[in-house]
């Protein structure tokens, strides 16, 4: 089904914020609302977004390459992405994401084999004071993770992959 | 004293609009509105020597008087991109007391006569845009925004927009492309956002901490923001410590508090209790400053801290003691810098490759001096020939880290 046709309330609410002749601009919040399910974006939805803004699939997909947070290929159901940026490597976020990766059995860049986590190195959150942190981001949006330990992030693991197992 | 800027620490559930109002919350506003022309807001923003907080630290009244009355409509956007490695303080700001950085996006938008405002947000802060979402909307029910605004036929609506990871989008005019739906790399200048912004139309950035400001500044007066902080830089700032304190967090004080009170007044001092080695003010774009005792004891404002050979940038205060070496430091900026540079212009984004495959032969190991002047000389190439301030930038650490701490690149 389109993202017109199945978000039709929320594509409107998001042209209704920029000038109808500039509805371009609506390119970055339908993006995201496209990666909503899946957590990527497929060449389907890159198609959509372009027949509702009359721009390019082209454009759309240079859109999704410029920016971090798209993402058009399946990873895991929850990437990881763990600070390790000059101020939380001040405050040990190196170490951390060492003993993330012996704990998980994985490398940076990595998914779990169960296709829960993906690990990944990012640069500064805006959490410098509450290392070692990193954000969880799922289809449905971003959740920060602060002031934690392998411990705390282990038992979160469980929890996701708990929570995955219900749902299948 | 009582905090101007982040209101919450004084003031429970201060994001709740009630309570906002109750505290004098949106009279600025309604002042401005009701009782000012456009170009009275405007000097009274100049008169209170407010500087811009987003890191260039322009005035902030004079910014607003270049935008050209010829060419309408005219916007505002809000710069809530906060990614500069070391600032957290508008994060803070949104968080906890949003309503008065809100009220500010009003007031500077009604100076420069914009009836649409947008605040970008970087993509990591998608929750903090929903309870902006949310608390726009409150205060469009409670009649502050919208059509005719307090019975006048001044109309104001404020959208929020979400970026998706790129530090360059915090740079004004790629922020403007990329709210334009476009891929975010830095317009040549000029012609600057005041005449050829948003659409090509007129447009003020400004940054969320700047805002903030704006409604007590109209309230009580620009002799009295006046009577805070230094001759050189009026008022009070939010300064983000991190690194190896013992208390990192944000501190809101007046300019012209030293760094030795921050760091050991109020950020607790030095982990371990070490000494501090090396500051860097500006977070991850700064030069290094030596630290010794002089230095502690100087007061932080823009031209002050100047004189150290650093700039005061969004006062992102990382600190850094003996027991970590400048190489390894620079290797994390330098890193960062390639991962975000935007790839437009040459220098910067072969520069940053050659500089992050230099750091890492050198911190293999391998560590000649040839390799240390290399890669000097590769950064000093860089200055003055990249498009935008990120390839300046990324040369900053480089080249004052060779500089002032030889003895932790090269071999005797
Ligand atoms: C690479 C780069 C990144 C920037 N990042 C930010 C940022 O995250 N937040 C911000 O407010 N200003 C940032 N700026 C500064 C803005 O371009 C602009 O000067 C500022 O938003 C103006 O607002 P002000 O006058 O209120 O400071 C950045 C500039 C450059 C060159
Ligand atoms: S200096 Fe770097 S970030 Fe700026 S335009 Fe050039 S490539 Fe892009
Ligand atoms: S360096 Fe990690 S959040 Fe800023």
């Amino acid at each position: 089904m389109s993202l017109a046709k199945k978000y039709p309330k929320e594509v409107k609410q998001i042209l209704s914020k920029y000038p109808p002749e500039h509805k371009r601009s609506a390119v970055m919040p339908l993006l995201y609302l496209a990666q909503r399910e899946e957590g990527y974006i497929t060449k389907d939805a890159m198609q959509d977004i372009a027949d509702i803004l009359d721009i390019t699939v082209t454009d759309v997909g240079a859109i999704v390459g410029f920016y971090t947070l798209y993402h058009d290929k399946k990873e895991g159901k929850y990437r990881m992405q763990v600070c390790t940026d000059l101020p939380c490597a001040l405050r040990g976020a190196d170490q951390f994401m060492e003993s993330l990766c012996a704990n998980l059995g994985i490398k940076v860049g990595e998914t779990t084999p169960d296709g829960v986590v993906t690990l990944e190195a990012v640069t500064c959150l805006a959490a410098c004071d509450r290392a070692p942190m990193f954000q969880l981001q799922s289809g449905d949006g971003l959740t920060y993770y602060e002031d934690m330990t392998v411990d705390k992030t282990m038992e979160l693991v469980r929890a996701l992959r708990e929570a995955g197992a219900e749902v299948k | 004293m009582s905090y101007v800027l982040l209101r919450h620490r004084d003031i429970a559930d201060i994001d709740q609009i009630d309570v906002y109002e109750k505290n004098g919350g949106f009279e600025a506003f309604r002042q401005t509105v009701t009782r000012m022309k456009p170009g009275e807001v405007t000097d009274v923003v100049k008169a209170s020597g407010l500087r811009g907080r987003g890191g260039a630290g322009f005035p902030t009244g004079v910014k607003w008087s270049f935008i050209d009355n010829k060419s309408w409509p005219h916007y505002v956007v809000a710069n809530a991109d906060e990614s500069e490695p070391g600032t957290f303080k508008d994060r803070e700001i949104m968080e906890g007391n949003p309503l008065q950085f809100l009220e500010g996006v009003a007031i500077a938008s009604y100076a420069v006569g914009a009836n649409a405002a947008y605040v970008y947000l970087r993509g990591e802060f998608w929750q903090i845009a929903e309870f902006l979402d949310k608390k726009i909307a409150e205060m469009e029910q409670a009649g502050y925004l919208g059509d005719k605004l307090f019975g006048t036929d001044y109309s104001l609506k404020i959208y929020t927009h979400l970026g998706a990871g790129a530090y360059i989008c915090g740079e004004e005019t790629a922020m403007l492309e990329s709210l334009e739906g476009k891929r975010g790399q830095p317009r040549i200048r000029p012609p600057f956002p005041a005449v050829h912004g948003l659409y090509g139309k007129p447009t003020v950035v400004n940054n969320v901490e700047t805002l903030t400001n704006l409604p007590p500044i109209i309230t009580h007066g620009a002799d009295w923001y006046k009577t805070m902080g230094t001759a050189d830089s009026a008022g009070v700032k939010i300064f983000s410590l991190s690194g190896r304190v013992r208390k990192p967090g944000n501190f809101e004080l007046p300019f012209g508090t030293t760094f030795r009170q921050l760091i050991y007044e109020y950020g607790g001092g030095v982990q371990d209790g070490r000494p501090v080695k090396a500051i860097m003010p500006a977070g991850a774009s700064s030069s290094f400053i030596v630290a010794d005792d002089k230095v502690l004891d100087t007061q932080m404002d823009y031209a002050t801290v100047r004189t150290l050979g650093a700039d005061l940038g969004s006062a992102s205060v990382i600190v850094i003691d003996d027991t970590v070496s400048i190489d390894w430091v620079i290797n994390k900026t330098i890193h960062f810098f390639k991962h975000e540079s935007c790839g437009k212009c040459t220098p910067c984004r072969e520069g940053t490759y050659w500089m992050s495959r230099l750091i890492d032969r050198l911190q293999d190991g391998a560590r000649s001096n040839a390799d240390v002047d290399l890669l000097l000389n590769v950064a000093k190439q860089m200055q003055n020939k990249c498009l935008c301030p990120l390839g300046e930038f990324s040369t900053m650490a480089v080249v004052t880290g060779i500089e002032r701490f030889p003895q932790d690149f090269r071999k005797a």
